[in-house]
């Protein structure tokens, strides 16, 4: 179907690369199923007692779900530029296209901020005594201020980088690649930064009372992984419809199945160090939040993670031949999109329902709308463009690469 | 008169093989790919610098080294845990802090490392074992072209005289045929 054979670089000059009417249809059924979804989700809310309380949560899972996936593709924009990469150019409008959505993260946000009193206990006043020196920090509105930076920043950063790749695609100047190697180290710091803070704030600080220094490197490991599935699903799922035919081939694949491999492995070893201190410490302000998500059915859920995000993954994964074969390498990666869902869960509901692991239909629908609504602003941030930086200076560089 | 001397010489030394030389990397790549097709398996190619294909064209099978990791980490990890299970909590128990004799958290470190250390060994060793390394002498090192050119702008094959499809006369002239710039017959010790 695809690879090094004799008529590629036919292949690559007749390949389909612009979405077209395809990438109209894309976008207008995805937002039409999201906007559906998350209107049976209302309606499901609205209609069971404490529907709301649980719609949010559910809101509030489906929102970093998706936001992992716009900062995981902006993380690996940023990277490409910072490495100077050449092999990954003809798979970094994909990432463009996911972290194009940021600037709407905004919008997304809203259901969070009417819902803030349902989810966060300090933001409701049912904090215990343990949160009473973090008071200034968890109010309502210096976290509303530090959200408008965050939102900020990273809607300035995705403009920037993907508005100049876009630029280049008419200009061909190579000077547009140099301004965003340039910019491309502070830009990685700013994000470090600003992740790691929006993951205290939109996951940790469920619990007030609890902390982890490394809960942001934890959401970051997340953000690499969903970014590093969500590549090889995409660019499978293209070829699977005409495009891009000739530009990805099996190398390109394999270095993303390597990346995600790695990441699998971050994953694990970052999940597993925030664990192990607070287990041999044995100290009740820190171990409640793992005795919460060890009881109820929700040890359960942490056992899918254990063997679902990191031992299956990384049998699958391991060897070089499954990272050859695109159509296993994207059911793998398939795979890895759903388990980081559940790993959010994990994080999320235990604070909303500490007592049942078991997931509502409000969580599915909620889920599907902002999956729905996301996938739609990607083919809409790409409509009319190429799939592939047409003259980006490394194109043929990426084209022409091959793993040793 | 010469087939004298060289019935003398095959006396003390014997023929190990031929070394072909060519002039360029598409050269290297074509004898290769013709000597893999015409059946030997007893050869191998030198070149200044990695060259990307040479596996495919020589014919060269996957590496077993990731076999041998593979087995160094499941060995590792098996180790580490029956380690520490064996001292903390079956051979001399000894209650710490309130801790269990055996806890899973808690052995993860030691079993992550060396499961990382065997896995490394592996490949260490068994890098050296699947290239025959370390090897202080070739018969090649004595030719005056590959002492000339090996290391700088020369590319040659060596085919051996224990492969079952050489020939005297035949595999010189095979080796010419595909374009080589000599061929030198080399002695073994």
């Amino acid at each position: 179907m695809m690879g090094t054979d004799m008529n590629r670089p036919g292949e690559i000059l007749s390949e389909q690369r612009h979405l077209g009417a395809l990438g109209e249809r894309l976008w207008r059924r995805a937002a039409l199923v999201g906007v559906a979804a998350l209107a049976v989700s209302v309606a499901l809310a609205a209609a069971t007692p404490g529907g709301w309380h649980r719609f949010f949560f559910a809101y509030l899972v489906a929102f970093a779900y998706v936001l992992s996936l716009a900062l995981g593709s902006l993380y690996f924009v940023i990277l490409h530029h910072l490495t100077n990469a050449g092999w990954s150019v003809v798979v970094r409008r994909i990432a463009e296209a996911f972290a194009g959505t940021l600037p709407f993260m905004a919008v997304l946000a809203l259901p969070l901020l009417v819902g803030i009193r349902e989810l966060y206990p300090w933001a409701s006043g049912t904090a215990g005594h343990l949160a009473h020196g973090k008071a200034v920090y968890l109010s309502v509105p210096f976290c509303v201020a530090r959200w408008v930076v965050y939102l900020g920043v990273w809607t300035l950063m995705a403009r920037f980088f993907v508005g100049r790749s876009i630029e280049q695609d008419a200009s061909g100047e190579p000077s547009l690649s140099v301004s965003m190697k340039r910019l491309s180290a502070p830009a990685m710091l700013a994000l470090a930064a600003t992740l790691s803070f929006a993951a205290f704030d939109l996951l940790m600080s469920l619990d007030p009372g609890w902390t982890s220094t490394i809960f942001g490197v934890y959401y970051y490991a997340g953000c690499a992984v969903a970014v590093y599935a969500l590549l090889p699903v995409s660019a499978f799922s293209l070829q699977r419809a005409g495009l891009l035919r000739g530009s990805v081939t099996v190398e390109h694949y394999h270095d993303l199945g390597k990346l995600l491999f790695g990441f699998v492995v971050f994953w694990a070893y970052i999940a597993f160090s925030q664990l192990m201190l607070q287990w041999y410490a044995n100290i009740p302000e820190e171990t409640h939040w793992f005795v919460a998500r060890q009881n109820h059915g929700w040890g359960w859920v942490g056992l899918v993670l254990i063997f679902g995000h990191f031992l299956l993954p990384f049998l699958a994964l391991l060897s070089r031949a499954p990272k050859r074969r695109p159509a296993v390498l994207a059911v793998a990666a398939g795979w890895l999109l759903v388990m980081h869902l559940v790993d959010l869960y994990w994080l999320v509901m235990p604070a909303g329902s500490p007592s049942d692991a078991v997931p509502r239909l409000v969580d599915v629908t909620t889920f599907i709308g902002l999956a729905g609504l996301l996938v739609a602003l990607a083919a809409f941030v790409v409509r009319g463009r190429a799939l592939v930086p047409e003259r980006d200076p490394r194109l043929a560089e990426s084209l022409s690469f091959e793993n040793a | 008169m010469s087939e004298a001397r060289t019935s003398a010489a095959a006396a003390t030394r014997t023929r190990w093989g031929y070394l072909a030389e060519f002039e360029s990397v598409d050269a290297l790549l074509e004898a290769t790919e013709k000597v893999r097709d015409a059946g030997f398996t007893r050869f191998d190619a030198f070149a200044p610098f990695p060259i990307h294909g040479l596996d495919e064209s020589m014919g060269i099978r996957t590496s077993r080294l990731p076999r041998i990791v593979f087995g160094g980490g499941v060995t590792g990890a098996c180790a580490g845990l029956l380690l520490q299970w064996w001292t903390n909590a079956f051979d001399y128990r000894y209650l710490i802090g309130g801790k269990p004799f055996f806890g899973l958290p808690v052995a993860i470190p030691i079993t992550f490392e060396l499961t990382v250390l065997l896995a490394a060994i592996g490949a260490f060793i068994g890098l050296l074992v699947a290239n025959r390394l370390p090897e202080l002498y070739h018969p090649v090192f004595p030719n005056a072209a590959f002492r000339a050119r090996a290391t700088t702008d020369g590319f040659f094959v060596a085919v051996e005289a224990r492969d079952p499809r050489f020939d005297v006369v035949g595999t010189r002239s095979f080796l010419e045929s595909l374009g080589a710039v000599r061929v030198d017959e080399l002695e073994d010790e």
